[in-house]
């Protein structure tokens, strides 16, 4: 710990007072003010708010488009995280080799990142397209079956999934690939000298050691799919067709800025609040016991 | 015995390693090409797209290489949606982000590294607990509060209220603590004040942190997407991400999706930009961000 060196009252006041201004306004008031109008509602004519206490909370796990949107947020949230990170760990484990040109490789993975997911969401949208798009017309040649976004929930869940899938992928395969590079080969050289075949080592010794990796990337695409795939639902199926991929951020802006049921809406951020908590004490804890960087 | 076995077997070993380990380094190869062909071929098609006319787009089979109709293309995109307007909004949006919360951050770490004042602990964690009110947790009341400062609709309303980071005032934290106290106290002997000292000294150490949070707030402020949609209402205060929107063609309209893809191309460009470009700072902020 660092010795304070720098004797002064009000200095250090000034310094952090933009940053505190900005969390006691926008994050501290806002996230309490979620809290109180979970428990209102507006009246009829939106001109005042009316004392509800929990009923908000009530009609919420009573609702069935409500819990279906927490489904539908979990399963989409689980395929992007699991596929993804299930393909980035067995392509980069066939890959782990010393090889010129890694640096190379990384650049021309990487760059996905930067795509916003509503842009990859549109361009995916193009490539899935019933009429125009390359993947009907590639599947055309293979099966009847006709794979339409207007029209399948299904189909549109998956257009979504192949969208974030694919903006984080690089850079799942990326870290993977790092991971690999760092795990010293004479264990896994000693192992395979005990006669443990390429499959046996993988588990028995490479996944173990790439934990920390894994658990890193597992809450940056829980979270990336969790949170930040909004713009994805917007841009390209607008929680459509019906509501199969409205995923809860979206329900919870729609029902508030696009339905104006201001508490309803709360009641959702103040459940997303406590799913944002628990997530984040997850992390903690297992990142203090589990995983050193 | 033991000898004429061995030997073989070390002869054998020696043998067969280079050529195992060829045989790894191609197949290493191999994936690793196909998967930046897969992952680069939906941009490729993209591209290949915003060049084709608009029959050569709806006509199957797919024509899987650029055509001639680029530069109409780009251009309808560019008016249609106002795309200068647009793209000026996201890098003022992006730019605003990044400065503003390098500078906001770095400002608080210095204060509880260097500083002994009170109240430093609450300080620390209510930054902390901003990690857990991302926007979607606040949809609502964030507008009521940013309605109330009549910022609706304005550059303020939408870079300030993004500007707190937790992330960067403890990547600053963990880095100003292993900087040698030596450093502060030979300033302070010199008769160097803390602002002084911050300027001089500290601000060119933290160079290379300061770009590696600028490439991932940059991309971040371009990219975000609720935010906006959220703030602004009129067309000429949207950003570029969610201003495309209106050139996806919907099933009642023409099906232009060359233009479409043309601005998708425009509005794509300079994030990804910024990271090739700052690379190495992009890997560094990737991995200093999320710990």
């Amino acid at each position: 710990m660092k010795r304070s060196v720098f004797p002064n009252r009000w200095l250090p006041y000034a310094l952090v007072g933009p940053q505190v201004i900005i969390t006691l306004v926008f994050f501290f008031w806002p996230a309490f003010d979620s809290l109180r109008l979970s428990l209102y509602r507006a009246s009829p004519f939106g001109d005042r708010l009316i004392y509800v206490g929990l009923t908000n909370f009530e009609r919420l796990f009573r609702d069935d488009a409500y819990l279906r949107s927490a489904l539908t947020s979990f399963s989409f949230s689980f395929a992007v995280t699991f596929v993804g990170l299930a393909l980035a760990l067995l392509l980069a484990s066939l890959a782990n080799a010393r090889i010129r040109g890694l640096a190379v490789y990384r650049s021309l993975l990487l760059w996905p990142y930067g795509i916003a997911p509503a842009i990859a969401g549109i361009i995916w949208l193009f490539v899935f397209h019933p009429s125009y798009g390359i993947l009907p017309w590639l599947l055309s040649f293979v099966t009847a079956y006709q794979l339409n976004w207007f029209l399948q929930g299904g189909a549109a869940m998956m257009l979504l999934i192949v969208a974030a899938i694919w903006k984080q992928f690089g850079y799942n395969l990326a870290f993977y690939l790092a991971g690999l590079q760092a795990i010293e080969t004479s264990v896994l050289e000693a192992a395979s000298v005990d006669g443990a075949g390429p499959i046996r080592r993988f588990f028995a010794i490479t996944f173990p050691l790439l934990s920390p990796v894994t658990f890193f990337l597992f809450t940056l695409n829980m979270t990336f799919s969790f949170f930040d795939t909004f713009g994805l639902v917007h841009a390209v199926t607008q929680g459509g067709p019906g509501d199969a991929t409205s995923i809860l951020v979206y329900r919870a802006w729609k029902d508030g800025f696009e339905g104006l049921q201001l508490g309803y809406s709360a009641a959702q951020s103040v459940v997303l609040m406590a799913l944002v908590i628990g997530l984040t004490a997850f992390q903690f804890r297992f990142a203090e016991k589990k995983v050193t960087y | 015995m033991a000898l004429t076995l061995s030997r073989p077997a070390a002869l054998a070993a020696a043998s067969s390693r280079p050529r195992r380990r060829d045989w790894h380094a191609f197949t290493a190869h191999a994936i690793l090409l196909a998967s930046v062909v897969v992952l680069a071929f939906p941009l490729y098609y993209a591209f290949v797209i915003s060049t084709q006319t608009l029959s050569q787009v709806t006509t199957m089979p797919p024509k899987p290489w650029p055509s001639t109709a680029i530069v109409s293309n780009y251009a309808e995109a560019w008016q249609r949606a106002h795309m200068g307007r647009m793209l000026v909004n996201s890098a003022i949006v992006a730019l605003g982000v990044a400065v503003g919360k390098i500078a906001i951050s770095l400002l608080s770490a210095f204060a509880i590294v260097y500083f002994d004042f009170r109240g430093k602990n609450l300080v620390f964690w209510m930054i902390f607990v901003t990690l857990m009110l991302p926007v979607p947790v606040r949809i609502v009341s964030t507008y009521q509060v940013v309605s109330v400062l009549g910022w609706v609709n304005t550059y303020w309303g939408l870079t300030v209220p993004l500007m707190a980071s937790a992330t960067g005032t403890f990547l600053f934290r963990q880095f100003f603590r292993t900087i040698p106290d030596s450093l502060a106290e030979a300033a302070q002997l010199d008769g160097a004040g803390p602002m002084r000292f911050l300027w001089t000294i500290l601000l060119p150490l933290s160079k290379a942190n300061m770009a590696a949070l600028f490439v991932i707030l940059f991309v971040y402020g371009w990219n975000d997407y609720l935010w906006p949609l959220m703030i602004t209402n009129t067309p000429e205060m949207r950003t570029a991400v969610i201003g495309i929107e209106t050139l996806v063609p919907r099933t009642s309209q023409l099906p232009e999706w060359n233009v479409a893809m043309a601005a998708a191309m425009m509005v794509l460009a300079p994030p990804v930009a910024v990271i090739v470009a700052m690379q190495r700072w992009f890997v560094k902020g990737l991995i200093e961000t999320e710990k």
